[in-house]
């Protein structure tokens, strides 16, 4: 069994099969990490680089780990410190690695759809690290892999997306997954965070109410504001939206149930999440990260074929 | 197709391994068991579920292992992994790798690959259920051989329904 793509630029064009390809294989790799030797000699022939056009912390270091996990060679680039910042374009920095016989590239990029330019044009196959507000595809994956590890599974599970959906690349590949898992999503926050015609685009059901979305939910991924993103006012303050979008311990006890708390990092504490709810036992945050790199390295593993 | 090994054939091949295993190792002390995904892990079962038959009361530790992150010929073709399962540790201990054919010696080569990245073994013993001596292409023999067969380079012996059958290439 083979994935259906070359490269992993997003969730929409994967198949249902290749998402449970991918979670499977991210299990094995998950019993690797538990090991006196969490290393496997897989990836000994490949070179990858990491060219990171937008700031991470997370992402970049739990794809670099994975890397090292499977014995690739890694190279890291930073477009803050490289000439990038000397005006070189996208396709020319990427022809220059190329040449120092580079297999693949992980890629991060402010511009929405920059993976999918490089992928017309290099022969490296490509894994999206985050594109602009377009998609995250791994962060989906590894919110699927912790979704099914929490609950057991993920068809017919009801997940609550809640916050800046507009500016969420998180959120437009966690729906895409989820859906094509047989999850059923509703996307939750203020009119001007949820795009207008979501609803008929992507087939999510849309709530501006938090709490009657927390009493439907079994599962709140909690998403960020992005004010990086933002160039005009969409809410008056951010204590405004903590009071009406922020999740607090008092909440949570009053809802008739147990829900899971998600969160794809960075955390604005006592934004969207309260201290005591991001730091509680209901949140599997910090399994995200943990299972990020299971998730990546499946997904390296299963794009490093040689006959591509 | 041919049959080449029956299934009765099957298990009385396990109890003689099984006999030579409890002669070898009287009382089991620091021995653990290993299968090799997947017909190893298949007749690893059988052949510790005699053992236990043979000797009730006793603790057996048996797990499984998958070489698929192991291959030395891994990149020419991506395959989905199988279950590991070692819940045990390994240091120290004597491990009896279980495989159901033994051919070239790669698999073994890369199972012993993976057990070193569980710890230290004190020994390993390799058991195979059939040997195809003549292609080896590793110095890799085995301490307990249920069936040695004579075939072509190009056929391929299988586990099938408690039968090992040869497919001509």
């Amino acid at each position: 069994m083979q994935l259906s793509t070359r490269h992993l630029l997003g969730i929409k064009n994967l198949t249902k099969e290749d998402i449970s390809l991918i979670l499977s294989t991210a299990e094995q790799f998950k019993e690797v990490l538990q090991r006196p030797v969490k290393k496997v000699p897989s990836l000994r022939d490949v070179t990858i680089v990491n060219l990171f056009y937008e700031n991470s912390t997370r992402t970049r270091f739990s794809f670099e780990l994975a890397e090292k996990r499977l014995s690739a060679d890694t190279i890291n680039f930073a477009a803050s410190s490289s000439s990038a910042a000397k005006g070189e374009t996208l396709l020319d920095t990427v022809n220059n690695i190329l040449s120092m016989k580079v297999d693949m590239v992980v890629m991060r990029h402010s511009a929405s759809g920059a993976p999918h330019f490089l992928s017309q044009h290099i022969p490296a196959a490509i894994v999206n690290a985050g594109d602009g507000i377009n998609e995250h595809p791994t962060q989906a994956l590894l919110d699927a892999f912790s979704i099914k590890e929490k609950t057991g599974g993920l068809e017919g599970r009801k997940v609550a997306i809640i916050g800046d959906i507009m500016h969420s690349r998180v959120a437009q590949s966690n729906i895409y997954l989820l859906n094509k898992m047989g999850a059923k999503v509703t996307v939750c926050g203020p009119p001007t965070l949820i795009p207008k015609y979501i609803r008929e685009a992507l087939g999510v059901e849309v709530s501006y109410n938090l709490r009657e979305t927390l009493e439907w939910c079994d599962v709140a991924n909690v998403l960020r504001i992005q004010l990086e993103r933002q160039n005009q006012v969409l809410f008056s303050s951010l204590r405004e939206y903590s009071i009406a979008y922020g999740i607090n311990r008092q909440l949570l006890d009053s809802l008739n149930k147990e829900i899971v708390i998600m969160h794809p990092g960075p955390i604005n504490r006592g934004v969207e999440l309260d201290s005591d709810v991001a730091d509680s036992k209901q949140s599997i945050i910090l399994q995200q990260v943990e299972n990020g790199v299971a998730v990546r390295m499946a997904v390296l593993y299963l794009l490093a074929n040689r006959n591509n | 197709m041919a049959v080449i090994i029956t299934s009765e054939q099957l298990a009385a091949n396990i109890a003689v391994l099984a006999t030579a295993l409890s002669q070898r190792h009287p009382d089991f002390a620091d021995v653990v068991f290993v299968g090799i995904q997947q017909g190893g892990a298949v007749l690893g079962e059988q052949l510790v579920a005699e053992l236990q038959r043979m000797h009730p009361g006793r603790t057996i530790p048996y797990g499984q292992l998958d070489i698929t992150f192991y291959r030395d010929d891994i990149r020419k073709n991506i395959i989905p992994p199988d279950k590991m399962n070692i819940h045990f540790g390994v240091e120290n201990k004597t491990v009896i790798l279980i495989d159901d054919v033994l051919f070239t010696g790669r698999t073994i080569k890369a199972a012993l690959d993976v057990l070193f990245d569980y710890g230290r073994p004190a020994k390993v013993e390799l058991c195979v259920l059939v040997d195809r001596k003549e292609h080896r292409q590793f110095p890799i023999q085995a301490d307990y051989v249920g069936t040695t067969v004579v075939t072509e380079r190009s056929d391929k012996v299988k586990l099938v329904n408690r039968e090992f059958v040869l497919i001509p290439g």
